[in-house]
């Protein structure tokens, strides 16, 4: 039995080796706020954080991450990043948004301040088909009020 | 009174000749400008459900039992099943069932002679049963050959590896001017002329004469295309990511021979589509099969390689093109032979339409040729046709501008047309002389920005208009509800792809009935639970819908009034409904909530409907954008560093979405015109460019300075609301727009999309040579 730390829970889960956390999430556990639209590591929509650090759960096999913290947008729905996203119409048909918010987060936990180019470093592993990114640009360059 | 009409009816450009049943549209337009909600930036009703991950998309939806689907789909372009065993593959852990082609010849036999529920995956029989969707003749790489069903994705992917093929590999046919020759043609060629092309370029004193050629785009909404299957008794549910619930429900209801209303579709909210989720797609058949065979509910999602492959993509095309004008500008005669690389199936899209549509010129004539070929079917794209014609038409512009040595901008202008030449008619509205207008400042930057040009890199600014269609149409249809507490409840089974229009529907229907935005609710997503809505594509919801969720809360208004009238021993025309009020004239107030608290636990239901087009008028949509480009004239990278857009779109309803579109819009225009191409196998078929990092979409670092405008004038025509709609138009004149301003700023002719560092060095050097010649001669 794998022992997993989501957002601060802990749960057992009975996912086969070789299974990613992404669908282990989203399958077992029911976090279906993290989203899968590539499932090879290529668009980021997947991105949740492991210890702190966005990580691409899709790529990421669910028994590689016993014993550290998860943490998915549903542990972020109370950051101040989600009312700068929704407040800057940073998103469009969201399917992307909570693993910007995600990446989103794990900057400004290290730099809350962000220049533009540090923004656009950052964020440029989260594509966006609707082409929302002066908007997330604009969220996270006001994220603090 | 329900009225019977004969209609044109537009969706994508393309017009069908049919019976529409409306209601006539009675309300007076609102006074243009921004309102009480209407006009006024709006952040997303539904923000929070999607920013938080609490939206469940069709990829979210979870049943108990449910079973997952992989597909065995064509590696060949052009093949034969010649046999197919599932015998292997239906003995692999977790199968639950298997769907081969209708017909041909699989080692099992009849599928159907087995019966449901005789057949279990453990038997001896090999025998699968099958769809319509499937087929043993493949016609492009693909294509949709078997399926199994079982507990997890990843066992029903391991086993489709083990479905045993014997294939008859063919010789596909790939090029679409072969096709042309070779008269594989999806359709008879659509001509269209008008006046004389002759004697228009005999009276020209420049004429140009271009090839251009646009790229196969794929359009890799970030949610797949997928359903959910489930049988409720005898009738159907389809979860499913779609831009047009009822089209689905019909298109399932004709093949599987059910009732309309045995077949529920449901898409509450969805992750993008841009054209290429307008019909039910192999995968809802799978599913729907599959769902019946084994009892359970069962998933079919595509994977983004499937995706990739097989579920629609913006064809490619072939423009040969030739203007003639007058030395001051006048257009004399437009003319060009348009090849779309369709596909194995799709449509032939109305590539040559912005060269009909856009300029007051006499003598006009386009051939469409849309070639059957062996690759995946293509799917309307974000303004099918108009985007690669206007690629065309655009840049062949400003080659005639610069032969006639005339100012880009002036050369539009001069040949405005203020009536549609095609048919005549006058436009329901038309202020694309008001865009120019607004232009001129972002175009004066084009001095300045070219002196910023510094070795290796050359600056330039280009335009190109837009033109497009959006008016949207009857029939359309929604309810709202108004409870006791004096909250409303807009109900109507449309849906909401990602552009914002549920919001756009809750701004209107508390306009009307003067409530606060956060009283009203918007109910869609669902066949089941409310009246028949507009397909979300050619820019049609907001024009279809707004009028019609309009019409509905102004029947619960006048409602409310009676009955407040009633109560209050006051005529009915002095009251209205103001910020959650029921106001008379003489100053008395009452909150809503006191009026529909008569009611108790009853509501109030109004109704509306869209009203009828405009008999005799033309509607479109018209614009202009601006780019400014940086061109490193060693390496051929090009940098869009500003983008400028004014669009004429009639009202615009929430200002903060419409600046989104836009700008998605742009940024779409920019990965077409650079960076997004799809990639075949020249001697297989088959798509290279199957992953996203393969395909190169753009990403935030990609993203220049953007700038949006709105004319922002109701079309007082239309319908009552004065909307158009906005999806579309942003993404049209955008190539263009960038390849001029490339022209600019090294005098190279860019003619190929997408502006890789080959095909602008492949310029630069032509440009040189060019100016080598003419050194030479002078």
């Amino acid at each position: 039995m794998l022992e997993l730390h989501v957002n601060g829970g802990t749960y057992r889960s009975g996912a086969a080796v070789g299974r990613s956390l992404a669908e282990t999430l989203r399958e077992e556990l029911g976090f279906t706020g993290t989203k899968i639209a590539c499932n090879e590591g290529h668009c980021g929509a997947c991105t949740v954080l492991l210890d702190g650090v966005p990580t691409l759960s899709c790529i990421t096999l669910a028994h590689t991450v016993a014993g550290r913290e998860v943490t998915t947008i549903e542990g972020l729905r109370e950051h101040p990043l989600v009312d700068a996203f929704v407040r800057a119409d940073a998103l469009q048909c969201g399917f992307c948004t909570p693993g910007q918010i995600v990446s989103a987060a794990a900057l400004v936990a290290t730099n809350p301040s962000p220049s533009r180019e540090e923004i656009r470093h950052a964020m440029s592993g989260n594509l966006c088909r609707c082409g929302t990114y002066p908007r997330i640009e604009e969220a996270i360059e006001t994220w603090q009020g | 009174m329900a009225r019977l009409i004969r209609t044109e009816k537009e969706v994508e450009g393309r017009y069908t000749e049919q019976w529409v049943v409306v209601e006539e549209d009675a309300l007076d337009q609102w006074p243009a400008g921004p309102l009480e909600t209407v006009g006024r930036d709006t952040p997303r009703v539904d923000g929070y459900e999607r920013a938080r991950g609490e939206a469940i998309y069709t990829a979210d939806v979870q049943f108990p039992g449910m079973l997952h689907t992989a597909v065995l789909r064509s590696p060949h372009a052009r093949a034969r099943v010649k046999r197919i065993d599932f015998e292997r593959a239906l003995a692999a852990p977790g199968v639950r069932a298997a769907l081969g082609p209708a017909s041909g010849e699989s080692s099992g036999g009849d599928a159907e002679a087995s019966g449901a529920g005789a057949y279990t995956p453990d038997s001896s029989a090999s025998a699968p049963y099958s769809s319509h969707v499937l087929t043993d003749e493949p016609s492009f790489a693909g294509a949709a050959v078997a399926a199994l069903a079982a507990d997890t994705f990843a066992q029903a992917a391991d086993a489709v590896r083990l479905i045993d093929v014997e294939w008859e590999v063919l010789e596909p046919l790939l090029d679409a001017d072969e096709a042309v020759a070779r008269e594989s043609l999806l359709e008879e060629p659509r001509r269209y002329e008008r006046g004389d092309l002759e004697r228009g370029l005999g009276e020209a004193d420049v004429v140009v004469e271009a090839e251009y050629r646009t790229q196969t785009l794929l359009h890799n909404a970030l949610e797949t295309h997928q359903s959910v299957c489930r049988w409720e008794g005898d009738t159907l549910e389809v979860y499913i990511s779609t831009q047009y619930i009822w089209g689905v429900r019909s298109g399932v209801a004709k093949a599987l021979e059910l009732p309309q209303d045995k077949v529920r579709v449901v898409c509450n909210f969805m992750g993008g589509g841009f054209g290429a989720k307008n019909n039910a797609g192999d995968y809802t058949f799978i599913a729907a099969e599959l769902a019946r065979r084994t009892g359970r509910p069962v998933r079919c999602a595509l994977t983004r390689r499937e995706e990739n492959m097989a579920s629609g993509n913006r064809n490619a095309t072939i423009q040969r093109l030739v203007a003639g004008a007058r030395a001051d500008g006048t257009l004399t005669a437009l003319g060009g032979e348009f090849v779309n690389a369709v596909g194995w199936d799709g449509f032939s899209a109305s590539t040559s339409g912005p060269m009909q549509l856009l300029y007051a010129c006499d003598n006009v004539r386009t051939v469409d040729y849309g070639a059957q070929l062996n690759t995946s079917p293509n799917a309307a794209f974000r303004a099918p046709g108009f985007v690669e014609g206007t690629f065309g038409l655009e840049c062949l512009l400003d080659e005639l501008a610069a032969k006639l040595d005339l100012d880009p901008l002036e050369l539009r202008k001069r040949n405005y047309s203020d009536s549609d030449l095609v048919d005549g008619r006058p436009f329901s509205s038309k202020r694309l002389l008001e865009c120019y207008r607004r232009a001129e400042p972002h175009w004066a930057r084009r001095e300045e920005v070219r002196a910023r040009s510094e070795a290796p890199w050359r600056r330039g600014v280009g335009l190109a208009s837009q033109v497009w269609y959006g008016g949207g149409g009857p029939p359309s249809y929604a309810w709202v509800r108004v409870g006791s507490d004096g909250r409303a409840t807009v109900i109507t089974a449309m849906q909401d792809i990602g552009t914002g229009t549920r919001t756009a529907m809750a701004q209107i229907a508390a306009e009307e009935l003067g409530l606060p935005l956060d009283r009203v609710e918007v109910a869609l997503g669902d066949s089941a639970r409310g009246p028949f809505a507009s397909i979300s594509a050619g820019s049609s919801t907001t024009p279809s819908m707004g009028p019609a969720v309009r019409a509905a809360a102004a029947d619960a208004a006048r409602q409310i009034v009676e009955i407040a009238a009633q109560r209050y021993h006051l005529e009915q025309r002095v009251l209205s409904l103001r910020g959650g009020h029921v106001v008379s004239a003489d100053g008395g107030s009452w909150p809503l909530e006191e009026v529909t608290g008569l009611l108790g636990s009853g509501q109030i239901l109004g109704k509306g409907a869209r009203g009828p087009n405009p008999a005799g008028m033309r509607v479109l949509t018209f614009g202009i954008q601006v780019a400014e480009v940086a061109v490193d004239v060693e390496t051929g990278e090009v940098r869009v560093e500003r983008v400028a857009a004014i669009h004429d779109v009639g009202r615009i309803i929430n200002p903060l979405g419409a600046r989104s579109q836009v700008e998605g819009g742009i940024i779409q225009g920019i990965g077409h015109t650079l960076s997004e191409q799809r990639l075949l196998d020249p001697l297989s078929g088959s798509v290279l460019t199957q992953t996203l990092d393969a395909y190169k979409l753009p990403t935030i670092a990609d993203v220049p300075e953007l700038v949006t405008e709105f004319v922002d004038e109701p079309d007082t025509h239309l319908t009552n609301l004065g909307a158009k709609g906005l999806g579309e138009p942003p993404i049209i004149p955008t190539a263009a727009a960038i390849a001029n301003a490339i022209r600019d700023a090294t005098g190279a002719d860019v003619r190929s999309l997408p502006v890789t560092r080959e095909e602008m060095l492949r310029a630069l050097r032509e440009a040189r040579e060019r100016e080598t010649v003419a050194a030479r001669t002078s």
